[in-house]
């Protein structure tokens, strides 16, 4: 019971700091430019603003344009519940393994394509054209790479994959490195980062997601920026917890939930400044290019699965 | 219930529609009703059979028909059982969809061709499964194809049509001589045409790789495996829809069932080489992402579900595979996960492939189109066809918490259970395979998007989409039975796959040993709790809670106002500004440019001088790369051939004789 609860707890922890994430990368960012940049709070107001206003629906458009947000909002948030943070044992993980969150993403990119498509104008249409055309090649690559790790600890539960990388000291393989690069790569892409997309764009040459959700507004805007905010840490999350997860609590006791949670978030902190470090440092590439980095990644992601085979055998 | 009954009802009922279908002539809109409820009533008794044959042991029947001294052997096993379950239950749904989509047809032109070859399509497809002999088996094979092409030429006015069954017919008999000719190595081994003694003989190394090389090939065919798959895509679009639902569903089911039967059951996998699963496992993942690639470009909305039946078949020729790999090195266990994932997309992909062909009739009824870019904004005038092609297109798409999903979810779990093959370099394919998989899944959820978006949403491009009615209720029923299974599938897994998984005791040693009895109906555990698990309740009560939440805010919430779409200032949108299916593919055509090799024209009207554009159209074709390095080559040698050898024909009456004496003289020569 008290498992449940904490695991309850810590999806709300996902969801509730996921706008905070944005924020710190945001400030990050404007330290590294030379700005002040918007106070940490600030995203949270703009949540409340968004869900406050009236939404506005553009003429024609159907059932499915209303419902996207919830399915996407929903779908995201049964991701953070799966995922582990501060503590291994998450019994909500066994409903839905690394495929499943795989799925889910897949679930909630479906859905906001579909409410692209809806309206009918051009750039809905090539938002989801655009998006879907990047996740096929990304997705593939994400599935790879967490197999590489799921081979390793023979699981593809998120609870015992973190849990067996936490006590073995599989740290020093090849085919780590190779996973970690790939997901790396599949990571800033599918959370629609420079040097991919670039969020705070609507430039119609360059935007990918933005197309996509254009015409959303007032409480469906919001939700869906929401769940993107929770894409980005729950990436983050997955990264930090599956090739570096020391500090983790293996077991419920006040001090160790205590040092999980500082390690995560100076860990989490890290990884975001090392985000913003690039995101200032890089130009967003070109659209056609997307095609030679997601490609790399499928194959750095194939490699690691190959030299996981042939180098390292079974455990 | 004697066991003939139990066997031959579906079929005799089937075997009514014939003689219903001559005696009701002349009253056709009540003959129409009649047959295809009688089509209906048989695939529901043939789903009752089957689920009798999966539950009971081994029904066996000798019926004194065919040969004087081959009696027909029937025999109903949970394998022959879960395919009559499948053939059933997209019977049971065609036929209630049918009163609707002909119903228009029936009163104008005479369907009689259409029932009887409809009735001897099912009870062939019935009989294949059933087949206890070599003889019954090819009898009904035969039926099964000939029937078919019947469906397939059925709108014979057009050229196209006559071409494809032609093609049609023609692979279907090349694929039946290769199946005889392994049923032929397996007679010669036991004397015998019965599965019986066929089962138990010994075949050499290399008998028994001919058997596998020829069965696999000839059933490869009639399942549409890349690079047997060219008739597919052609001869599935042009059959009535109720048709090709079945052919698509079920028909290439069945090639799945034969060679499961043929190289699983009577030569039988302890007979099997190390290659014999790589081979499978390989051309599974060619198809999977050979067939989402190629229905990815395609504008009729038949012909790209044709291509994504290659892909299906596809991702069950990859579990197949797994299985059989897994098998040779001695992990039955495994290859039991592997065949019932396997298994579980047949029966998947037969509900969501015949609801999406379904689908499809339903908007050519509606509408007279069948290309993509002729249609738009149907979700408004045909809501309740677009909420169930929805589900067909998240179910075919591979989404949680669809039945599709399960599915691929369990191959993934077979493919990730490899590096138990430690030392072999089978290993190495394996990942690949996997990695095809997760390709091919990805590209669909892509391609559907693509259709349901095109097809449905936006605004209308034609009038004829922008007029379209919504369809009868008979329609609606026949496409709402696979979709409310595929949703049930989707969340009760572990409730279907304990009766998957009595055919893998029939073939295997060993099988899954999953029940849903010990306690754990909501958690799908395949091998063990640590290893990997998946609720999809939970993942299903999440999505409904979501649209809950809408549904409230949708009724109770503050008013929402409805604004004209941004155009970025520009005046008059007009639907021709949305995206296409062109369109949309264009990135995947730009980065898979070596597959597709893409003619692409662009002609432009000016007034008078280049930069005066009046209008601009563009076009591009892509092709199938099947077509153009393995059949053209193929046709243009053998026309080669023939040119070659045409001066036999033109000899004088004495060349011909001397050519007669010369072969009299050779023949005689191997006499002494």
């Amino acid at each position: 019971m008290t498992l449940w609860l904490l695991n309850i707890l810590q999806a709300s922890l996902l969801i509730g700091l996921a706008p905070l994430t944005v924020a710190a990368l945001r400030k990050m960012k404007a330290i590294l430019q030379n700005r002040r940049g918007p106070g940490l709070l600030q995203v949270y107001r703009d949540l409340a603003k968004l869900f406050c206003k009236e939404p506005i629906l553009p003429q024609g458009a159907s059932w499915i344009f209303r419902l996207t947000p919830y399915v996407v909002f929903a779908a995201t948030a049964l991701a953070c519940a799966i995922v582990p943070v501060v503590l291994t044992k998450t019994p909500l993980s066994a409903a839905a393994d690394v495929i499943t969150l795989v799925g889910l993403f897949a679930l909630a990119r479906f859905f906001t394509a579909l409410g692209a498509m809806d309206t009918g104008t051009a750039f809905g249409g090539m938002g989801a054209s655009r998006e879907m055309t990047f996740a096929a090649l990304a997705e593939p690559a994400m599935l790879m790479g967490v197999f590489v790790l799921s081979m390793a600890a023979e699981s593809t539960n998120l609870s015992t994959m973190i849990h067996t990388m936490h006590m073995s000291h599989l740290g020093l393989r090849p085919s780590l490195a190779f996973a970690l690069t790939a997901l790396l790569l599949v990571a800033i892409a599918e959370t629609g980062r420079i040097p991919v997309d670039n969020p705070s764009t609507h430039l119609e040459l360059t935007m990918i997601h933005e197309a996509m959700i254009l015409e959303y507004s007032g409480r469906y805007l919001a939700l869906i920026e929401w769940a993107n905010q929770m894409k980005l840490l729950l990436f983050a999350t997955l990264l930090i917890n599956l090739f570096s997860p020391w500090g983790i609590a293996e077991e419920i006791s006040g001090s160790a939930l205590l040092i999980a949670l500082g390690t995560w978030a100076v860990k989490l902190l890290l990884l975001l400044g090392m985000l913003a470090l690039l995101e200032t440092s890089m130009a967003k590439m070109r659209i056609f290019r997307l095609p030679e980095y997601l490609g790399l990644a499928f194959l750095v992601a194939i490699l690691g699965m190959l030299t996981h085979y042939i180098l390292e055998g079974p455990t | 219930m004697s066991t003939t009954f139990i066997v031959l009802a579906g079929p005799a009922i089937a075997l009514l529609v014939p003689f219903t279908s001559l005696a009701l002539t002349r009253a056709r809109g009540l003959r129409n009703l009649v047959t295809n409820l009688l089509l209906a009533g048989s695939g529901l008794i043939t789903t009752a059979t089957g689920l009798v044959g999966m539950l009971s042991p081994p029904h066996t029947l000798i019926l004194p028909l065919g040969l004087p001294w081959l009696p027909m052997h029937l025999r109903l096993d949970a394998l022959a059982g879960f395919f009559l379950v499948v053939i059933g239950l997209m019977t049971a749904s065609v036929g209630i969809y049918s009163v609707g989509y002909l119903r228009a047809q029936a009163k104008e032109i005479n369907l009689t061709l259409l029932d009887i070859s409809m009735a001897l399509f099912i009870i062939g497809m019935q009989g294949v499964v059933l087949a206890d002999d070599a003889y019954t088996f090819m009898i009904f094979w035969e039926v099964m194809s000939v029937s078919s092409y019947f469906l397939v030429v059925f709108e014979h006015e057009k050229e196209a049509n006559r071409k494809a069954g032609f093609l049609y017919l023609l692979m279907a008999h090349l694929g039946a001589l290769l199946i005889l000719s392994s049923f032929s190595i397996l007679y010669a081994a036991g004397q015998s045409f019965e599965f019986e003694t066929m089962r138990v003989v010994e075949l050499t190394p290399l008998w028994a790789s001919l058997a596998f090389l020829s069965a696999g090939l000839g059933f490869g065919m009639k399942a549409g495996l890349i690079p047997l798959h060219v008739w597919l895509p052609e001869a599935h679009p042009v059959a009535p829809s109720n048709a090709s639902a079945l052919m698509s569903g079920v028909m290439i089911k069945v090639a799945v069932f034969g060679f499961l039967r043929v190289i699983w059951d009577l030569v039988g996998l302890h007979q099997a080489q190390e290659w014999w699963g790589g081979l499978v496992l390989a051309a599974g993942s060619s198809s999977a992402v050979g067939g989402v690639l190629m229905a990815l470009q395609q504008h009729n909305l038949k012909r790209l579900l044709a291509y994504s039946s290659v892909e299906n078949i596809g991702i069950i020729t990859i579990g197949l595979g797994l299985a059989m790999i897994f098998a040779h090195f001695g992990y039955p266990a495994l290859a039991a996960l592997g065949l019932v994932a396997a298994l579980y997309h047949t029966l998947n992909h037969a509900l969501f492939k015949g609801l999406l062909f379904m689908g499809a009739g339903a908007i050519l009824h509606a509408t007279h189109h069948r290309n993509l870019d002729h249609l738009g904004g149907l979700i408004r005038r045909m809501p309740f066809t677009a909420i169930l092609f929805l589900i067909g297109c998240i179910s075919i798409s591979g989404l949680p918490p669809f039945n599709g999903f399960v599915s691929e979810w369990l191959t993934f779990q077979a493919g990730l259970m490899a590096p138990k093959l430690a030392g072999s370099p089978l290993s190495a394919l394996i990942p690949f395979s996997a990695a095809m998989l997760a390709l091919a899944g990805a590209l669909t959820a892509t391609c559907f998007i693509k259709v349901f978006g095109v097809v449905f949403q936006g605004t209308p491009r034609t009038r004829a989409a922008a007029e379209a009615q919504e369809v009868d209720s008979w329609m609606l029923s026949g496409m709402a039975v696979p979709a409310v299974l595929c949703i049930l599938l989707g969340v009760f897994p572990v409730w279907v796959i304990p009766f998957i998984d009595k055919i893998s005791l029939l073939l295997l040693p060993s099988n899954l040993g999953l029940s849903a009895a010990n306690g754990s109906w909501l958690w799908l555990t395949p091998m063990s709790p640590e290893r990997a698990s998946y609720a999809p309740l939970i993942v299903m009560g999440t999505t409904i809670f979501a649209g809950w939440v809408a549904y409230l805010f949708y009724r109770r919430g503050r008013p929402v106002r409805r604004a004209v779409i941004w155009s970025c200032g520009h005046p008059d949108l007009n639907p021709r500004m949305q995206y296409t299916a062109v369109s949309f593919s264009q990135p995947l055509r730009q980065i898979f440019t070596l597959v597709y090799q893409p003619q692409e024209v662009v002609a432009r009207l000016n007034h008078g001088h280049a930069s005066l554009i009046k209008r601009v159209r563009y076009s591009v074709h892509t092709q199938d790369l099947a077509w153009k390095y393995i059949y053209l080559p193929i046709k243009h040698s053998i026309e080669w051939m023939t040119r070659r050898m045409d001066w036999f024909q033109a000899l004088r009456i004495h060349g011909h004789l001397s050519l007669i004496f010369l072969t009299l003289l050779i023949l005689l020569g191997f006499l002494i």
